[in-house]
């Protein structure tokens, strides 16, 4: 989608966050020189576009209590990644699953699913339940789970405005 | 967080109206009142549940890009590491993982180079190789967290 002027106005004034008081959009309209319908119009359109994909709540995963994240990652032939991927997704506790390069010899995953989870343990036995749902143990794996978080903002839509 | 929390968080992650008193009608499905709404989203903000209330953006629909890089830090360098990293604007989230490569972050970027120019300059300034692993297949973007 190309942005129009008015449009990058509208999301330089939404990158904080949505205002929370009674009339959001009259407030981010006067911030970006609109009136209110035509800031939910423009609203309607950039989600319709996918340049917004959500308006509502941006959640820190650990601060509701999935504390256990895991990123499962996967040596696959080239021939079977895209089938194997397909299927990983249909499991309700894989959040995203891609394919990316390996980068030998340090790294020969090339197919990454995130799983998350309450605990640690479950959440490892969940992942050797898939592995084994989809004839996967047998392949070269590895499980990652996160110990620190140093940043969790999201994209800027714009990262060189700051 | 309390029970009325968890149904705030719960009930708006699927989107929120676009209309001239959106957290009056959001407060309706949740059974709340306009004020009470506000007040704890601003609390759920303040306290660190939410990291925003507000948009989800998607660089990619404008023609950006996400990389997802990873690093192998040594130990004793990690926290002078993390500084450099973090100070890039471009950097949208960095995390610690258990691996001999031990950080790993997404870059956000209005164009593949901008983000692999980013990826280079991280390289130059830790010292330590930065291997770029760009996503080449997507199977799945969903968010199905139940608080």
């Amino acid at each position: 989608m190309e942005l129009t002027p008015a449009d990058r106005r509208l999301l330089d004034a939404l990158e904080g966050g949505l205002p929370l008081v009674s009339r959001p959009y009259a407030v981010l309209g006067e911030r970006a020189g609109l009136d209110e319908a035509e800031v939910t119009r423009r609203l309607a359109a950039l989600q319709a576009a996918g340049v917004v994909k959500r308006l509502g709540l941006v959640v820190r995963h650990h601060e509701i209590g999935y504390r256990a994240n895991a990123m499962t990652v996967m040596d696959v032939p080239d021939d079977q990644v895209d089938a194997v991927g397909e299927r990983l997704t249909r499991a309700a506790d894989v959040t995203l699953c891609y394919r990316r390069p390996r980068r030998l010899p340090d790294w020969p995953y090339n197919l990454f699913a995130m799983v998350h989870g309450r605990e640690r343990e479950a959440v490892l036995a969940r992942i050797d339940e898939l592995l084994a749902e989809h004839g996967l143990a047998d392949l070269p794996h590895a499980v990652l789970f996160s110990t620190r978080r140093f940043k969790q903002r999201g994209a800027r839509y714009r990262a060189e405005a700051a | 967080m309390d029970a009325t929390d968890r149904r705030i968080v719960a009930g708006l992650q699927g989107g929120f109206p676009l209309c001239p008193r959106p957290y009056a009608e959001a407060a309706r499905a949740l059974g709340l009142d306009e004020d009470e709404l506000i007040r704890r989203l601003a609390r759920l903000v303040e306290t660190g549940v939410l990291s925003r209330f507000g948009p989800l953006f998607n660089v990619e629909a404008m023609g950006g890009t996400y990389i997802l890089a990873a690093m192998a830090v040594p130990e004793d360098a990690f926290d002078r590491v993390t500084e450099l990293v973090n100070a890039h604007v471009e950097v949208a989230h960095n995390y610690e993982r258990e691996h001999l490569l031990n950080m790993w972050f997404v870059v956000a970027a209005e164009t593949p180079e901008r983000a692999e120019a980013v990826l280079a300059e991280i390289a130059a300034e830790t010292g330590i190789e930065v291997l770029s692993m760009p996503k080449l297949e997507e199977y799945f973007v969903g968010l199905r967290l139940q608080p």
